[in-house]
């Protein structure tokens, strides 16, 4: 059974409002390229995340990752942060980036990368509504 | 007597937060739900409507008809806004989804044709929270 790779998932979800608006750009540009995403006092959804833990079974428990610790790092490091907030408005990380998906997705991976073994490769999916989601790396 | 149910969406941000109470009451009522800035939700609506299949078409009512009057009465008043600050309706009320579920009844209910009732309406907040209103 050794050096076959695995692929485990963690699946979460976290609750919080955000509005596109690209600050170099005046209001009336936002509205054209970000039309009712802009809206000034923001919109919300209800965020899917998929985790993707891809690594060689351990010989001692079986396990790629003991799936309570991943959960656990997922709280701390993405849901304490991002659930019931506003992204633009909480968030340290969206303070000069605009939350798009796309960019909520790479910062999540960046997050949780240095928390997990090297040996490990990760996978960030995220549904921004049951139709639109993104994933990275691509 | 049929019933039909269309169902719609809107992504809308919101907060829990009574003005009548300092901050943190708020916060020991209503938890992270009352984070000042607003959090939000992918909201899902179900609107049922009851009548008599027509003789001539089979329809309670064309459910093309009845999304219309759901977008110009509801979603365009909901989507991609800000519950507390942007919809009329709604000011003055606290924006809890049982609250929400009753101003769009009496939004939408007046718009309907006369041959149909509304039913009943189902409000997703979250795929496991959800609220419904029969009226009255």
């Amino acid at each position: 059974m050794d050096k076959k790779r695995v692929a485990v998932f963690r699946r979460e979800h976290f609750n919080a409002a955000h509005r596109l608006y690209n600050p170099q750009w005046d209001d009336a540009k936002n509205m054209q390229v970000f039309g009712k995403c802009s809206n000034p006092h923001y919109h919300g959804h209800n965020y899917e995340l998929e985790i993707k833990v891809t690594g060689i079974p351990n010989a001692a428990t079986g396990y790629v990752m003991d799936m309570k610790v991943l959960s656990d790092l997922v709280q701390e490091q993405v849901l304490a942060r991002f659930d019931h907030k506003n992204l633009n408005l909480d968030t340290p990380e969206f303070k000069n980036l605009n939350p798009t998906a796309e960019h909520i997705a790479i910062v999540i991976y960046d997050l949780l990368r240095p928390k997990l073994d090297p040996e490990h490769d990760l996978h960030i999916r995220l549904y921004e509504t049951p139709r639109n989601f993104v994933e990275y790396p691509a | 007597m049929v019933y039909l149910t269309r169902v719609e969406h809107f992504n809308a941000a919101h907060k829990l937060f009574n003005p009548r109470w300092s901050i943190q009451k708020n916060e020991s009522v209503f938890g992270k739900f009352a984070n000042e800035n607003c959090h939000g939700h992918n909201y899902e609506l179900y609107v049922t409507i009851k009548g008599e299949p027509d003789a001539d078409t089979g329809f309670v009512l064309d459910v093309k008809k009845l999304s219309e009057i759901i977008k110009e009465h509801i979603l365009e008043k909901l989507d991609h806004l800000n519950l507390n600050e942007d919809v009329d309706f709604m000011h003055g009320k606290m924006c809890s989804t049982e609250n929400l579920v009753i101003a769009i009844w009496e939004q939408l209910a007046p718009h309907l044709p006369q041959k149909v009732q509304l039913h009943a309406i189902k409000l997703y907040e979250t795929p496991s929270i959800f609220v419904e209103y029969f009226g009255g």
